[in-house]
């Protein structure tokens, strides 16, 4: 140590170059943006680098939770009645439809039960609050405020009482993040409610949904109701998920279909994390031959 | 008095914790949730760049790899996204420290207006690659409000060097 509390500054051990260390890292940067992008090899790495984040995650998202709170507290008191009174009405219609709806399936698992087939599928549900945005800006995700702890797990549906909002892609111990069904990389399997004509839908990153791969002759009108056909043997079956709004069918071999989604995807704050207790067995392995 | 080579003062020597402590608070401050609010400031970024001009030997493409990475998971973005981004934004500032130096600090805020728009440019271009839809012009004010913070940040993190050698109490500062 010299006089005035500086280090010697080296003059001339450098190390690397600047230029050498910048394509180093650059280099390391494209292998892991790589690998995290197109073959989803870090989700390791990740989980391990959350355990630094977390702490400090949950600290900053404290004003933010502050602030939500805040506006909570200072609902007036004629908005939380009048509230209340909605919600009582809907209780009591709701209510009725639940109880045909349990004599409907009572009923339904007995004439299944003559006709031999597989009972329907059980569901579980964990209701969930939504609480921001991801603060990805390339990604249509939300935050949800149960984790794995709770019972969350990744794939599952998300749904708010009028339809599919999304699915878990990511499951934190207290959190997860769900990716939005309007995300230009999210895809659902849907068949059509009055036929059941199956499809994909994809979302398009514009708010809107398109089903793709259906053919031009496809019995599929404007108007029509999507609801998953679970045939992916992760999503529960039946869920309401959107409607048709444009067919076109004077391109090719494929008719462009556009749909609206259902739920409230940009709006809805209380949503139910739905998935089956069960998976069906894996599919066999494709033939090597074609 | 602005603290540039121009100006007559000499500053103390930094301390490394105070530097490491506000790249951590800066981290902090990125991970507020604040949804899709256009124009909120990086603020990795600024403070990676503000040590980078300052502490050229010390605060360089090591620190800003690691803090991309802690960015990249605390926001679920692509594994290497900020990392990239950040360690390009280290490489130019450490370059350009001896040059920035000379001039007031709303100068060398202009300086790097445009190294803090190429900072997110890659990261946009990055996810266009990897097949993410285009967030709007909007996304872009966030460089314009970190340029904007960068004289009174800068000034904010000289404070504790502005400190006399030996204490007078006589004298404010």
């Amino acid at each position: 140590m010299s006089l005035v509390g500086h280090k010697t500054p080296p003059i001339f051990k450098r190390g690397l170059t600047p230029v050498a260390r910048l394509s180093v890292f650059v280099a390391i940067c494209l292998v892991l943006l790589v690998a995290d992008l197109r073959f989803r090899y870090l989700e390791v790495v990740r989980n391990a680098l959350s355990v630094v984040t977390y702490p400090l995650q949950m600290a900053a998202a404290k004003p933010a939770d502050f602030v939500r709170n805040a506006s909570r507290y200072f609902a007036t008191l004629v908005e939380v009645q009048l509230e209340n009174a909605e919600l009582r009405r809907d209780h009591l219609t709701t209510g009725e439809r639940l109880l045909r709806f349990e004599l409907l399936e009572k009923e339904n698992a007995e004439l299944r039960g003559l006709l031999g087939m597989s009972q329907r599928i059980d569901v579980k549900s964990v209701a969930a609050d939504i609480l921001y945005n991801a603060p990805d800006p390339f990604a249509r995700k939300v935050i949800l405020d149960r984790g794995a702890q709770q019972g969350v797990e990744a794939g599952l549906a998300v749904i708010d009482a009028k339809g599919v909002v999304g699915q878990v892609t990511r499951v934190h111990p207290v959190q997860s993040e769900v990716t939005l069904l309007t995300d230009r990389n999210q895809s659902i399997p849907v068949s059509v409610l009055r036929n059941g004509v199956r499809g994909v839908l994809f979302g398009t990153g514009r708010g809107r949904l398109e089903m793709r791969f259906v053919l031009a002759d496809a019995d599929i009108r404007e108007g029509d109701r999507l609801v998953t056909s679970g045939l992916d043997g992760i999503f529960v079956p039946g869920l309401p998920v959107a409607d048709v709004t444009m067919v076109d069918r004077s391109s090719d071999a494929f008719a462009r279909i556009d749909c609206e989604p259902l739920a409230d995807i940009d709006t809805s704050v209380q949503v139910l994390v739905i998935g089956r207790t069960a998976y069906p067995p894996p599919p066999p392995a494709p033939d090597q031959e074609r | 008095m602005q603290p540039t080579n121009r100006s007559s003062r000499i500053l103390l020597p930094v301390k490394l914790w105070f530097v490491y402590l506000s790249l951590i608070v800066a981290l902090g401050l990125e991970y507020i949730p604040t949804g899709r609010a256009p124009g909120i400031p990086d603020w990795v970024a600024l403070v990676l760049a503000i040590w980078c001009v300052r502490e050229p030997q010390r605060i360089g493409m090591g620190a800003g790899f690691v803090l991309g990475l802690l960015v990249d998971v605390g926001q679920g973005a692509a594994m290497g996204q900020h990392a990239l981004a950040y360690v390009v934004l280290a490489y130019l500032a450490n370059g350009a420290a001896r040059r920035v130096m000379w001039f007031p600090l709303w100068q060398q805020a202009l300086h790097f207006l445009p190294l803090f728009l190429l900072t997110q440019a890659l990261m946009l271009v990055v996810r266009l690659l990897a097949g993410a839809e285009f967030p709007g012009w909007s996304y872009f004010l966030s460089s314009l409000s970190s340029t904007a913070l960068w004289a009174p940040l800068s000034m904010l993190l000289l404070l504790p060097q502005y400190q006399p050698v030996d204490r007078d109490d006589n004298r404010p500062i």
